[in-house]
């Protein structure tokens, strides 16, 4: 989870990652941010996210990333 | 006479008052409702006694845009669309440039506007509710002439300062004649619009839809960062016909969203703006062989495009896609370095879909708008493109690079575009550019490969004087406010390091 902030920090700094919840609802990550995001955390995780998990619902906050990036681990 | 866009727009609200003309998410605008909202609009710009003046409208990509353009067009005066979120310092040069004494906003941008104080009145488009003064509006129409400006559009700066280019009513409809007929727009057409109202390339779904009775709907930015929503939108509206830049298609083909789903309405897949990667290309191809493919190229001193490319054939991932052949009523020359014609150069245009030129900078128009070198009987003007060009064997033409991406290294002349074309069909890799600093090749790139592999690639590839020497990865490629690879920004990067 720790691993998730980092990396949202780094793609948008100056945001309370532990308290958003609604990243994608609210405007907070623009297009350009989520694509940046999904290539870090492929890389980080060790990963791939397919086009069926990049939807809006998993990157309100922190907490729903963390739970796809687990999910897809699994598999 | 027909001399504006306008007079195509009241036939096509004659045949066709309650189809809808515009969409955005929520929210559609019959033929009749934005007729009647444009021309209230322009009855009160008409109130402030303008005729032929600039107007900037400043909003986000919305109807209330739309309405604006067309409010402006029949008042006889000409707009500049500015996105609210471009950077203060590009909206306030754009301001400076043009001189202009009103702007266009809307609820939404309204405070946003006062903050820049920018010292020019406004008129909040979804306030006004004068009675449409249609005489008015007939006396502005009277006095207009069809090579009056009918909108100025600045370009992206990819060379510093931005420039505005001019473009008339005439040059417009002709274009828009072409552009129709070439592509069988008509009243069938739904039209789902990914570029901004501020690029060229807005230019021809946007006026084709009015000339023909079409319809378009605006695809919410943030569909373009999720793939399954945006083929969700294009189901639920009913899209037909795409004009979108390759990067947009980028988005969608690197997901492997068509291994999931695929649109259902679908027919029509134009696109323009930069080069397409031949991997994303055929990545839609086979997942939807039965669309029609066709790629455009011009600059937006053109008015949109100058050449077309119907894809008729197939392509492995690491050929080029032609830019075709030259359009209907324009006429392509290619010239060398000393302005004489040759095989292989610098490709330039005739044609009434050239535009007037830079708005209050007559030094950058009269080194691309120039008298025809190789004409010397009348007056004959030709659009120096600055791209390089050549024809292949089919007698298509084929773009080679920018002028000012031809660099001489190691005493070969190499196209950067050449070097990229090759690395982007490298599957790991979904976006490369390259750049030519301190005499070397330096390519950057975004995609699952290491930079190790992408040497490799490029090994194997490329002959030796092509390859890049530095091979930098980055998280993200820097794209400029029309969503292309920023290389001045790469540029930039480069020097600060």
């Amino acid at each position: 989870m720790e691993r998730v902030i980092e990396i949202l920090e780094s793609v948008k700094p100056g945001v309370d990652f532990r308290k958003e919840k609604a990243l994608v609802d609210d405007g907070i990550l623009e297009s350009f941010d989520i694509i940046t995001l999904i290539a870090k955390l492929n890389e980080e995780f060790d990963v791939e996210f397919t086009v069926k998990e990049v939807i809006p619902e998993n990157f309100n906050s922190a907490e729903a990333i963390y739970d796809t990036v687990c999910k897809l681990e699994e598999e | 006479m027909k001399k504006c866009i306008t007079d195509y727009l009241d036939i096509t609200l004659s045949r066709w008052p309650k189809k809808i003309v515009f969409g955005e998410k929520d929210k559609t605008i019959t033929y009749e409702e934005f007729v009647v909202k444009a021309k209230t609009l322009a009855t009160r710009i008409l109130s402030l006694d303008l005729y032929n003046k600039p107007i900037i409208i400043f909003t986000d990509k919305s109807i209330n845009t739309l309405v604006g353009m067309f409010g402006v067009l029949y008042s006889a005066n000409y707009y500049t669309v500015v996105d609210r979120n471009m950077p203060e310092n590009r909206i306030k040069s754009i301001i400076d440039t043009l001189g202009v004494k009103l702007a266009l906003v809307d609820d939404a941008s309204s405070s946003l506007f006062d903050e820049l104080n920018l010292g020019i009145d406004k008129i909040l488009i979804d306030e006004i509710s004068e009675k449409i003064d249609e005489e008015l509006i007939k006396k502005a129409h009277d006095r207009l002439i069809n090579i009056n400006p009918a909108y100025v559009l600045f370009t992206s700066g990819s060379t510093g300062e931005p420039k505005g280019s001019v473009i008339s009513h005439r040059s417009l409809i002709d274009y828009v004649s072409w552009f129709s007929e070439t592509f069988n727009i008509d009243e069938s057409v739904i039209f789902g619009s990914q570029t901004p109202f501020y690029f060229s390339m807005s230019v021809s779904d946007v006026f084709s839809t009015v000339y023909n009775g079409a319809s378009l709907y605006i695809i919410p930015k943030s569909c373009f960062s999720f793939p399954m929503k945006l083929v969700e939108f294009l189901d639920e509206k009913m899209v037909n016909t795409i004009y979108w830049v390759p990067s947009a298609m980028a988005i969608v083909a690197n997901l492997k969203t068509f291994d999931v789903v695929k649109p259902k309405t679908l027919r029509k897949v134009l696109f323009a703006g930069e080069v397409m990667p031949m991997r994303v290309l055929n990545t839609w191809r086979k997942a939807m062989p039965d669309l029609f493919y066709a790629n455009l190229y011009g600059p937006t001193e053109l008015t949109d495009i100058c050449t077309y490319y119907v894809v008729n054939r197939e392509f492995k991932d690491d050929e080029v896609l032609p830019i075709g052949r030259v359009c209907d009523n324009a006429e392509a020359i290619i010239l060398d370095e000393n302005n004489k014609e040759a095989l292989e150069g610098e490709l330039c245009i005739k044609g009434s879909i050239m535009g007037l030129g830079y708005f209050n900078n007559k030094e950058k128009t009269n080194s691309t708008f120039i008298l025809n070198p190789v004409n010397d009987s009348y007056i004959e003007y030709i659009y120096k493109t600055g791209d390089i060009v050549k024809y292949n064997e089919y007698g298509e033409l084929i773009y080679l690079s920018r002028k000012d991406f031809q660099i001489k290294h190691m005493g070969y002349r190499i196209e950067l575009g050449e070097i990229e074309a090759n690395i982007n069909a490298f599957d790991k890799i979904d976006l490369c550019a390259c750049i030519y600093a301190n005499e070397k090749i330096v390519l950057y790139y975004q995609g699952k490969s290491s930079i190790e592999d992408v040497y490799k690639y490029a090994n194997e590839k490329l002959v030796s004087y092509m390859r890049p020497q530095i091979v930098k990865k980055l998280q993200r490629m820097p794209i400029n406010a029309n969503g292309k690879i920023d290389r001045t920004k790469l540029k930039e990067m480069f020097e600060e390091e």
